[in-house]
C-alpha cells in the first residue's frame, strides 16, 4: 500500500532537514503506529505525505500503490486515497459542513472519473454514517469546524474520512485534546473503517489512543528517522518507561 | 467658503450644461433649490479629501462615457419571486415591462407624476435628507440628482406591505444616462422590503431617501448590474426612528466605476440600522467604493457597517467608514468591518475606517484587513479532493459570508449567494 523509502526532507523556509531518511512500508488492511517525541518529524511525515506547501524533499519516494505520491497535488493525492485527518482541523465559515463534504466526495468521484451523487443520494449516505459518530444534523448545516469542541473536530475529521472512504488513512495525533468517551467514539469510528483494502498510519504521542485501535506494527521516530519498529508491546513499553530507554538503546 | 478656480469652472461648464426638467410648482422650486446647493458646493474635484481614493471625472463630465451593454444569459435576478415590479430602462420608465402600482399596505406613484403636480406629499420628503447630508461633507453628486431627476418612484407604506417592490433597471443603450430619484416614507409600524438590480444605464445617478418612523422595518437588497464598463453613484438616506429597523445590503460585481454613499441617522432610541456589501472586481478596470456615514444621535441603537470585498487582477475597492457618536448617545452599539480579499498582488484596498464619539458610555469597534487566501484552509479543502481552483472559489464564499449574514430573509441571501458562485465559476472557466 504505502511505501516510503529514504524520505529525506527540508523546511523550505528554514533550509532545516526535519525527515532525514525515512523507511516505511504499510501493507494492505494493517494498522501502523507512529510514536516518538515533539520534534521528531511525525507531523511533518504526514504533512510530506499529504502534499503541504513549505517542505522540500531532497532525497527518496513515496508511493501509494505503485503511485508517486511526491509528484502529484494534494488534490490528486486524495483521489488517489489517501486521507489525512489533521490535528488542527481548520475552521471555515459561511462554508456549510455538508457542501463542503459533497464539494469534497464529488470532486474525487469526477477526478476519478466516477459519476457524481446527487444532493439526495448523498444526504442520505452522510446520515448513516453521520449516526454511527453521534454527528446530529446540526453539525452537518453548521459551517466547517466552526465553534465546534475539540471533539466534535476530530469526529467530523472521521467522519469526512467514512464518507470518502480512502484507502490509505493518516491520523495525526487524533486523541489530542480528546476526553475518555470522546476517544472511545473516534476509534470506534477508525475501527468500523478497518478492512482488508484500507490501511491506517495512526501518529501519536501517547499509547493510550492504542489500546482502543490495535496497531499491528509500532515505530519509534526519533529526530527525523524511524530509530525502532516491533509489535503493538513496543507502545507499551513507550507508556511504562517513556522515550529514554528506546532512544539511550539506538544511540 | 468661495470655491477654488478649478472647481468654480469646472461646475460652472457643467451647471450651463443643465436645463432643468419640467414639472409643477413644489417640484419646480425643489429643484431650483436643489441647483442651488451644488452651485454653492460645487463638484467634486479630484484633490478633495473625499474623492482621494476616487476619480471624480467621468460623474463630472456632462456626457456620460459609453458602456456596452452586457448580456449575463441568466435569469434576471429576483425575476422569480412574488414581487410589485417596476422597470426603468436607461432611466425611463417602461409600463409594459412593469406590474399595475399598487399593493396591500402601500401607495406608489411614480415621482415624475408626484412632480408633474403642483401639490405632493412628496414635496415634504423630496430633497430633505438629501439637503441634511452635505453636513459635515458635501456630497455634490445628490443634489445634482435632487435638481436633474427624471424619474423614480414614491412608495408609501402605511402597513406591512404584502410582497416585496422590485425595481428593475435595464440598461440597453450605451450612451444612457440616468438619474433617478426614489422616495420610500415608512409610516409607524409599516414594513417593507426593497429588491432593487440591473445597472440602469451607462451613466448611472441614483438617490433614495428613506424615512422609517418609529417601529417601521425597511429591508433592502440590491444587485448593482454587472455591465463592466458601466458607472454609477448612488447615495442612500435613512432617517431612524425610534424602535425601528433599517438594514441595506448591496452586490456590486463588475462595473467601471461604482460609489454607493450612505447615509444614516439614528435619531429615535433604540433603532437598528445595518449596511452591508460584498463586491467582486475582476481586472484594472474595476473600482468600486462604498461610502459610509453613521450618526448615532439617541440612546441605545445599535449600528453595523460589514463590506467585504474581492479583488484580483489589478482591481481597486474603497471603504470610506465612520461613525458619529453624538453627545447624548449613550450605550451606543457600533461596529464598523471592512475587508478585502487579494487574490494577487496586482489588486488594491483603500479603508478609510473613523469613529468619532462624543458620549462615554458607548460600545463601538470598527476593523479593517486585506489579506490572501488562507493557505492551510486551501490545503485542508485541497486535501479532501478540492482542486485548488474550487477550494480558492470556496474559500472566497467563505470571506463574503459575512456580510451575506446580514440579509434578513434567508432565500434572497441564498439567491445572491448563487449569483456569487456563478461569477466564481465563470472565472474559473
Amino acid at each position: 500500500m504505502l511505501n516510503i523509502k529514504g524520505l529525506k526532507v527540508d523546511l523550505e523556509e528554514e533550509d532545516k532537514q526535519i525527515l532525514k531518511g525515512v523507511d516505511l512500508e504499510v501493507g494492505a488492511g494493517q494498522v501502523h503506529a507512529i510514536m516518538g517525541p515533539n520534534g521528531s518529524g511525525k507531523s511533518t511525515l504526514s504533512y510530506v505525505l499529504s502534499g503541504r506547501d513549505g517542505y522540500e524533499v531532497k532525497e527518496g519516494s513515496a508511493t501509494l500503490d505503485g503511485e508517486d505520491l511526491l509528484d502529484m497535488d494534494p488534490e490528486e493525492r486524495a483521489a488517489a486515497g489517501l486521507f489525512l485527518a489533521f490535528q488542527y482541523p481548520v475552521e471555515i465559515p459561511g462554508v456549510g459542513n455538508m457542501t463542503f463534504l459533497r464539494t469534497a466526495y464529488n470532486a474525487q468521484r469526477k477526478a476519478r472519473g466516477e459519476p457524481e451523487a446527487s444532493a439526495a443520494e448523498f444526504l442520505k449516505l452522510v446520515r448513516e454514517k453521520a449516526k454511527d459518530l453521534k454527528i446530529d444534523a446540526d453539525m452537518l448545516k453548521r459551517p466547517v469546524n466552526v465553534g465546534f469542541s475539540g471533539g466534535e473536530k476530530k469526529r467530523n475529521e472521521i467522519l469526512q474520512m467514512a464518507v470518502l472512504e480512502p484507502k490509505m488513512c493518516i491520523l495525526d495525533e487524533t486523541d489530542s485534546g480528546l476526553d475518555v468517551d470522546a476517544m472511545k467514539l473516534v476509534a470506534e469510528g477508525v475501527n468500523a473503517l478497518r478492512s482488508e483494502g484500507r490501511s491506517f498510519l495512526v501518529i501519536t504521542h501517547y499509547q493510550r489512543l492504542l489500546n482502543h485501535i490495535t496497531p499491528d506494527v509500532v515505530h519509534i521516530m526519533s529526530e527525523g528517522r524511524i530509530i525502532k519498529t516491533g509489535g503493538p508491546e513496543l507502545a507499551l513499553e513507550v507508556e511504562e518507561n517513556g522515550y529514554g530507554n528506546i532512544l539511550g538503546e539506538t544511540a | 467658503m468661495a470655491l477654488t478656480k478649478p472647481k468654480q469652472e469646472m461646475t460652472d461648464a457643467r451647471l450651463a450644461e443643465i436645463t432643468l426638467p419640467e414639472g409643477g410648482r413644489w417640484a419646480r422650486e425643489a429643484r431650483e433649490a436643489a441647483l442651488g446647493r451644488l452651485r454653492a458646493m460645487g463638484l467634486p474635484h479630484g484633490r478633495d479629501e473625499y474623492w482621494r481614493f476616487t476619480r471624480p471625472d467621468s460623474l463630472n463630465e456632462a456626457t456620460p462615457r459609453p458602456a456596452a451593454v452586457f448580456d449575463a444569459g441568466e435569469t434576471e435576478i429576483f425575476s422569480e419571486r412574488e414581487t410589485i415590479h417596476v422597470t426603468f430602462v436607461d432611466g425611463v420608465f417602461a409600463p409594459e415591462e412593469s406590474d399595475t402600482l399598487e399593493g396591500t399596505g402601500l401607495e406608489i406613484v411614480r415621482l415624475a407624476e408626484a412632480m408633474a403636480s403642483d401639490i405632493h406629499w412628496a414635496k415634504d420628503v423630496y430633497g430633505k435628507l438629501e439637503t441634511r447630508g452635505h453636513d459635515p461633507v458635501d456630497r455634490p453628486f445628490a443634489a445634482l440628482n435632487s435638481a436633474t431627476a427624471t424619474d423614480g418612484v414614491v412608495i408609501r407604506v402605511t402597513g406591512k406591505a404584502d410582497r416585496p417592490l422590485r425595481i428593475s433597471y435595464q440598461h440597453r443603450n450605451e450612451t444612457s444616462d440616468a438619474v433617478l430619484h426614489n422616495l420610500v416614507w415608512l409610516e409607524p409600524g409599516a414594513e417593507l422590503t426593497l429588491l432593487e438590480n440591473g445597472p440602469a444605464a451607462a451613466r448611472f445617478n441614483h438617490v433614495m431617501e428613506v424615512e422609517v418612523a418609529d417601529g417601521a422595518t425597511f429591508h433592502h437588497v440590491r444587485a448593482q448590474g454587472r455591465d463592466h464598463e458601466r458607472r454609477c453613484i448612488s447615495h442612500l438616506y435613512a432617517r431612524l426612528g425610534e424602535g425601528s429597523t433599517f438594514k441595506s445590503f448591496t452586490l456590486t460585481a463588475n462595473g467601471a466605476l461604482t460609489r454607493n454613499e450612505a447615509v444614516l441617522w439614528l435619531e429615535g432610541e433604540g433603532g437598528t440600522a445595518h449596511i452591508a456589501g460584498a463586491s467582486m472586481g475582476d481586472g484594472g478596470g474595476f473600482h468600486d467604493d462604498d461610502t459610509i456615514f453613521v450618526t448615532h444621535d439617541a440612546e441605545g441603537c445599535e449600528s453595523r457597517q460589514v463590506f467585504k470585498k474581492v479583488l484580483r487582477n489589478g482591481a481597486t475597492g474603497v471603504f470610506q467608514g465612520k461613525i458619529l457618536v453624538k453627545p447624548g448617545a449613550q450605550k451606543t452599539d457600533g461596529y464598523q468591518i471592512s475587508q478585502s480579499l487579494l487574490l494577487d498582488g496586482d489588486s488594491q484596498f483603500l479603508a478609510k475606517p473613523e469613529l468619532e464619539i462624543y458620549a462615554d458610555d458607548v460600545a463601538c469597534s470598527h476593523g479593517s484587513t486585506s489579506g490572501a487566501i488562507d493557505e492551510t484552509a486551501l490545503y485542508y479543502l485541497r486535501s479532501r479532493g478540492i482542486a485548488k481552483e474550487e477550494a480558492t472559489d470556496l474559500l472566497t464564499l467563505s470571506f463574503v459570508a459575512e456580510a451575506l449574514e446580514e440579509i434578513e430573509d434567508e432565500s434572497i441571501a441564498e439567491e445572491i449567494r448563487t449569483r456569487l458562485e456563478g461569477w466564481l465559476a465563470r472565472r474559473r472557466g
